[in-house]
């Protein structure tokens, strides 16, 4: 039941740094108050034309991990409806031309790997952490579970006790 | 959670069980154990904690989603009427860069009532002002030149004098006299649930017909 499907929640996660997963995770506070550090997203990537405000995933070529901002600048071409276009996150001061690669000053479609949409079941997700109590109070778990996959992408070490711990897990497990 | 209430009825099997072995002997104890429905000679064994804490925590866990997926839903409920107004105060200066790019400053004045657009479940409404335009390269271009975050419903009417906030950059040198929308676009970040988006249109604006 539940401990089945936390496993493979948790095995998606551990997949995050460096793959095309449909989870991230906000890894800084680069986006707050909207998006809080550890706070998980999940994506989807849909053929609908790129537009400013939207909130989108990009990789940068030659980094690791995604970074979740907001697009400010979008030049669409006529002639191949190819797009070029420009981020920021929001609590940013500066745009995201200093974390571009050497020389690139625009993100191309292909660099983008999802927009972060809202509530889900079957759609994009965005879960908030919040401050106050009340109804929001479980939702202060999901970001915590976020938290663990911050801890392993700066000490690696961890990943692989985990692996091993959840490999474990599954074999002795009757369920 | 339907096995869960079936203690009551496993329980109340066990008795008539025992009742019918005291009273009909003549009934074969395998016969009683099949209307039963369990394996001959086994016992049925009480539900571990842990089989229960997992049973109630993906009942929570389903509740919980269904909460939010409601809470969600209430957003539709409401009818926002929001309402804007931009004016360009002045043009500071407009420029063809060393690089070939047109560029030009604004001084601009916005005034916005938003306050329809809160719920209960807003936590905060990103708002931005972009320029949209078209050129003979691009079919479409949006520049951002001003955004805030509006974080309650107090805040949420207000008039401010700024001058763009981003660089207003042209791919080339097609901004002299270019007709361009000011459009004043708003994110709504719920606490739980869907993101939903909107714009006013604003046109008819121009810029000048020369450097200045």
């Amino acid at each position: 039941m539940i401990v089945t499907s936390a496993l493979i929640i948790w095995k998606a996660l551990m997949c995050i740094t460096g793959s095309e997963s449909p989870v991230v995770v906000v890894l800084s506070g680069s986006m707050e108050p909207g998006f809080k550090r550890g706070d998980i997203l999940f994506l989807h990537m849909s053929k609908d034309p790129i537009r400013a405000g939207e909130i989108v995933v990009f990789n940068v070529d030659g980094r690791e991990i995604p970074i979740v901002h907001r697009v400010i600048k979008v030049h669409e071409r006529q002639d191949t409806g190819e797009v070029e276009v420009l981020t920021k996150g929001d609590n940013n001061y500066g745009d995201d031309r200093l974390l571009y690669a050497q020389g690139q000053l625009w993100l191309k479609r292909q660099h983008i790997m999802g927009r972060a949409v809202g509530s889900g079941f079957g759609a994009p997700l965005a879960i908030f952490g919040e401050d106050l109590p009340g109804p929001n109070l479980a939702l202060r778990f999901l970001p915590y579970v976020g938290w663990v996959t911050i801890i392993m992408t700066e000490k690696p070490i961890i990943k692989y006790i985990l692996i091993g711990a959840l490999g474990l897990l599954v074999i002795t497990s009757k369920d | 959670m339907a096995r869960d209430s079936g203690i009551w009825q496993n329980s109340f099997i066990f008795i008539s069980v025992d009742f019918n072995f005291s009273l009909r002997p003549k009934i074969k104890r395998q016969q009683l154990q099949q209307r039963q429905g369990t394996k001959t000679g086994k016992k049925k064994k009480m539900h571990s904690f842990g089989y229960r804490a997992n049973a109630l925590l993906t009942f929570a866990v389903t509740i919980l989603a269904l909460m939010c997926a409601i809470a969600s839903l209430s957003d539709n409920l409401n009818t926002p009427s929001p309402s804007a107004q931009i004016e360009i105060l002045n043009i500071n200066w407009f420029q063809k860069q060393p690089h070939g790019n047109d560029e030009v400053s604004l001084t601009l004045n916005i005034t916005a009532d938003l306050q329809s657009l809160f719920t209960w479940n807003t936590k905060q409404l990103f708002i931005f002002v972009a320029a949209e335009y078209e050129t003979p390269k691009n079919a479409l271009n949006q520049v951002s030149l001003w955004d805030a975050i509006i974080p309650a419903k107090e805040f949420a009417k207000f008039s401010i004098h700024t001058s763009n906030k981003y660089r207003f950059i042209d791919q080339g040198h097609n901004l002299r006299s270019k007709e361009f929308n000011l459009t004043l676009h708003w994110h709504v970040m719920p606490k739980t649930g869907k993101m939903f988006a909107n714009k006013i249109v604003m046109s008819g604006y121009r810029l000048p017909e020369d450097y200045r």
